[in-house]
């Protein structure tokens, strides 16, 4: 899931204004005029408006908005033909694509209530204890920072190290060494380089939006809560042709049982999230002897475990870990059979065992442009879900060092393996108890900590925008349940006048392009919306000249 | 990322049609034995024709991978089988339009031309291609 994790705009931010001041010739913004600039410094609004500023019942409860309708209401209107809404690495690769393809920053808003695009990403992968140091599970040739994927990670590494090990690595992957993966911190780094090369920050408008509403003739207004007295007025709108909404992930759901013990006993220092932060476990772990119980069989138990074995192998700390299984995987598999192996064909079977089921990325990696990403270009409905639920299953990389770990744990037997479903959990003094069901009856597992890494994804309609897209933007649901997208990745459903609205990210799994929720993803998704647009007239489409100009400035670091 | 089987194909005749045909025009002259023109751009043809066949063979092994993918090293070290079935079909002389018996081109001639077309294009489609064309590997590998 490392990969995965992008741009939720939510709880995170420190609110600073990135605005920038007015330019010598713009002048004060009248909210009733066709058009505005495009920016939301207080200085440039109309003075003193008669009405609040803010959205009031008519406008809650249309489809469609008049400019008259939003004027009426106070709400100041900023003139900008893209904005992309979310502010993460999904917005991050589409404006990077954009900007290449020569769109200049004037005619791009970033609306975004983080600061930077990998803040979202960075929280959770640290938390989730992937820090800078770790490897993330991403390829070597997905790079967030480089449309071109040239040089890879792999070979930026080798150079800047000067040590080919890491192409070597590359060379003989997955044979005979682990999938190549990139340095967290190498990762926000490049990222660092390129949103300065870009003149991201000139782009970016930091609020909230909740709310993207079609409008007569034609485009959107996408309506801003900026952070408290940045804005004259309580909202601002941005009436723009073309929207592209990458919020990432809608919230994290818990298990119900882990949720209502934590309610009931209001015990949130027990039991964890792994993607809450949770270091004061391990500080706890490393003073007294303890047993942890680690829920999940993904690239997160995966982390959690080496963090727990790490702390216990190298640090001293005196720590039994209990790992239940749902699913104990223990050969060939895919997601739609589990642990059956005369179910899974010959054609479609990956390795799997102590638990766990192993894949190098998030997906079979000929999703990424390959032949599973033809196949599913051509699927709908219940076929497309289908092949979903066959590639999917929870899974982890089978990394050489983790089966040292583990092997060791399981000799010396302070790593312990069960397979069940919990069904209730009671204290036990400062102790949890579970009680899981397993096919030789009930069996209680009494843990001073839990970790909850089934990484459980909240529905989309727990964000308050994709819940109005799909209720008044003219927004559906894909065979998975997730946001409608086309091939284009224009959100189906949403077209207005000659307004289209994108959408990219997790929010679109289960479309007709299977790897939305990962890094090559995001750039996949990117380039077809960069595509679409160049037809409609907004930037150049990139061809051999300008994708070779461009490279050599990245190359060179010049700022575009 | 990955290419599907029409994009290796076509990604494959491409390469032998700008880098091959760049190779051997410059090595011809300077190849041992002395071979013409005639005789390295039919090979050339042989490479093209064969590797077609090659792709279709390990499209097959393919979908033995769970992720359909065929590894890097796997791209390097398949120039062994290739390499080896023409010098097997000239020492046969199987091949066609050559104008000479194909058991009297030197070997060490194919083996040269051969290897430095192959590691060019390994070489330069496992990174720098992408230089020139982003729509490239996420289309599957294909041109057109």
């Amino acid at each position: 899931m490392d990969a995965v994790l992008s741009c939720r705009g939510t709880g995170l931010s420190s609110v600073t204004s990135t605005n920038r001041l007015p330019s010598e010739g713009e002048a004060a913004m009248d909210p009733n005029a066709p058009s505005v600039f495009p920016t939301t410094d207080m200085g440039n609004y109309a003075p003193a408006m008669p009405a609040a500023g803010d959205l009031n019942d008519q406008l809650l409860n249309s489809d469609f908005w008049t400019d008259e309708m939003v004027a009426a209401a106070g709400i100041p209107i900023v003139d900008v033909p893209f904005v992309t809404i979310g502010g993460g690495i999904g917005s991050f690769v589409t404006v990077d694509y954009l900007r290449i393809a020569g769109v200049p920053t004037d005619q791009i808003r970033v609306l975004s209530a983080i600061d930077f695009p990998w803040q979202t990403y960075e929280y959770l992968t640290r938390v989730s204890q992937i820090p800078r140091k770790e490897r993330i599970r991403s390829d070597s040739a997905s790079r967030p920072d480089n449309i071109w994927g040239f040089p890879s990670y792999a070979l930026s590494e080798a150079l800047k190290n000067k040590n080919p090990k890491t192409l070597w690595q590359v060379f003989v992957e997955p044979m005979w060494a682990d999938f190549y993966t990139p340095k967290a911190g190498m990762v926000f780094e490049s990222m660092e380089r390129e949103r300065r090369r870009i003149r991201y920050d000139e782009m970016l408008v930091k609020g909230l939006v909740r709310i993207v509403r079609r409008r007569y003739g034609g485009g959107y207004f996408s309506i801003l809560t900026p952070p408290d007295g940045v804005t004259g007025t309580k909202r601002v709108a941005f009436r723009s042709q073309f929207v592209h909404v990458a919020v990432g992930y809608p919230g994290l759901k818990y298990l119900p049982e882990l949720q209502a013990y934590r309610t009931e006993q209001n015990d949130y220092r027990h039991i964890v999230n792994a993607y809450e932060s949770h270091e004061h476990v391990y500080e706890r772990l490393m003073q007294y002897p303890s047993t942890v119980l680690v829920r999940g069989g993904g690239i997160v138990a995966s982390r959690v475990l080496q963090r727990l074995m790490d702390d216990r192998l190298i640090n001293g700390a005196n720590t039994t870990i209990v790992h239940l299984f749902r699913t104990f995987i223990n050969g060939p598999n895919d997601g739609n059979t589990g642990n059956n192996p005369t179910k899974t064909s010959p054609f479609m079977r990956r390795k799997g065992a102590d638990g766990w089921a192993y894949q190098g990325f998030n997906y079979p990696k000929s999703v990424w442009g390959g032949q599973l990403k033809r196949q599913m270009r051509k699927l709908e409905g219940e076929d497309r879900a289908r092949l979903y639920k066959t590639m999917g299953g929870t899974n982890t990389p089978y990394r050489r060092y983790w089966q040292k770990q583990m092997a060791q744990g399981r000799r010396e037997g302070w790593y312990q393996l069960a397979v069940g479903t919990v069904e209730q959990m009671t204290p036990n003094g400062e102790r949890i108890v579970s009680h899981v069901r397993t096919p030789q009856g009930m069996i209680p597992i009494e843990a001073d900590f839990v970790i909850d890494c089934t990484g459980l994804e909240a529905d989309v309609a727990e964000h308050r925008l994709l819940k109005d897209l799909l209720e008044h933007g003219g927004a559906g649901r894909n065979p998975v349940g997730r946001l409608d997208v086309d091939r284009t990745f224009e959100l189906r459903g949403t077209r207005s006048g000659n307004g289209v609205m994108y959408a990219s990210g997790s929010i679109t799994l289960g479309g007709y392009f299977p790897g939305v929720d990962t890094f090559l993803g995001l750039q996949v998704a990117a380039q077809e919306i960069a595509d679409d647009l160049a037809k409609r007239g907004f930037g150049k489409r990139i061809g051999p000249r300008r994708s070779l100009s461009q490279w050599l400035k990245w190359a060179n670091g010049t700022t575009i | 990322m990955l290419p599907t089987l029409n994009g290796r194909i076509q990604t494959r005749l491409f390469m032998l049609a700008t880098w091959g045909v760049f190779w051997t025009l410059v090595l011809t002259p300077i190849l041992p034995g002395d071979p013409d023109y005639r005789i390295t751009f039919v090979l050339l043809g042989v490479v093209a024709v064969l590797g077609v066949i090659w792709e279709l063979i390990y499209h097959a092994l393919m979908q033995f991978r769970w992720e359909k993918d065929w590894p890097t090293f796997f791209g390097f070290i398949t120039c062994i089988n290739e390499g080896a079935l023409i010098i097997l079909l000239l020492r046969l002389d199987l091949v066609p339009f050559l104008g000479v018996d194909g058991s009297d081109v030197d070997i060490w001639a194919f083996v040269i031309l051969f290897l430095v077309i192959w590691m060019s294009i390994w070489v330069w489609t496992n990174g720098p291609m992408r230089i020139f064309n982003v729509h490239w590997r996420f289309f599957g590998g294909r041109i057109v």
